[in-house]
């Protein structure tokens, strides 16, 4: 990737910069907004989520061309997040509103 | 099984080497539904409080913040040592590994701090279903990033002893995969444990 040629590792202080803004973004919309909490609940999961892409993306060289693009640590991880979702999610709708 | 595999960075360079950071992708994958588990039962278990203090009573954004950054730079700077160690510059790898070691223990510090600071208000394990889904939900957070710090200052002796080679090089990089990664699961405990707890 670019990042072997360049002294300056220029993805991850991007992704630094992001991450720090994303993080102060969320601890304002929870402490300083006046929104409901059913939206700031749902921006703030929403903003862990596009962090989380971005440290994968950004840190973790998930789509490196000698990880074959990243095809198959892709298909991990999203699969991995998709059970966890299905897990969390079902585990609320069941327990907590009582189907 | 690699096309270009001399233009390839060192760790990727044996189909052996690959195939490690590929298996750990997959442990990656079985970490995240392990932590989705203890997610859920918190998620679950929320409110459950009982007669112990509720989180919103509890829980102080200034801390937990700092938590967040020096955790956030620990991956950041975890990231320059591979930038280090693709150049590579040993010593450099060496450097940034050990203050992102700092940062990790920086981190585990105040975790420590908090858990004690929380038992003395009154919350603790046994107190009730939710304070026990949360402290199972953090310390495993905690308990990783202690094996972390204990497996990579294993990996400074060698990087001391070896230098950078096909092998230490790979073993760097799969521990900067769990070390992002670790950043990646505190993401999602800072954001629906604590910030979360705030506001309910």
């Amino acid at each position: 990737m670019s990042n072997q040629t360049k002294r300056i590792p220029t993805h991850h202080i991007i992704g630094f910069v992001l991450s720090i803004l994303l993080t102060i973004l969320a601890a304002w919309t929870t402490i300083g907004s006046d929104l409901s909490t059913n939206w700031i609940i749902t921006i703030i999961m929403l903003l862990a989520v596009i962090q989380a892409g971005i440290q994968l993306i950004m840190f973790m060289h998930i789509v490196e061309p000698e990880s074959k693009n990243g095809h198959v640590p892709w298909n991990m991880m999203f699969h991995g997040f998709v059970t966890a979702s299905i897990v969390v999610a079902g585990s609320i709708f069941v327990m907590v509103y009582a189907f | 099984m690699s096309t270009n595999v001399n233009h390839a960075p060192l760790e990727y360079q044996t189909e052996h080497n690959q195939m490690s950071i590929l298996g750990f992708w997959i442990f990656l994958a079985a970490e995240v539904v392990l932590f989705s588990t203890l997610f859920a039962t918190y998620a679950v278990l929320f409110g459950r409080t009982a007669d112990a203090p509720t989180p919103s009573e509890l829980f102080e954004l200034d801390i937990v913040l700092v938590m967040t950054f020096l955790l956030l730079t620990s991956s950041f700077t975890c990231g320059i040592a591979i930038h280090q160690m693709r150049h590579g510059s040993n010593k450099g790898l060496i450097t940034w590994m050990i203050i992102t070691l700092a940062l990790g223990l920086g981190f585990l510090g105040f975790e420590v701090y908090e858990f004690i600071h929380y038992s003395h208000e009154g919350a603790t394990l046994p107190s009730s279903a939710y304070w026990s889904s949360f402290y199972v939900l953090a310390g495993t957070h905690g308990l990783h990033v202690t094996l972390g710090i204990g497996w990579a200052i294993l990996l400074l002796i060698q990087l001391f002893k070896k230098g950078i080679t096909k092998v230490t090089s790979r073993k760097v990089f799969i521990i900067s995969l769990y070390w992002h990664f670790l950043d990646v699961i505190w993401i999602f405990i800072f954001t629906s444990v604590y910030l979360i707890g705030m506001v309910v």
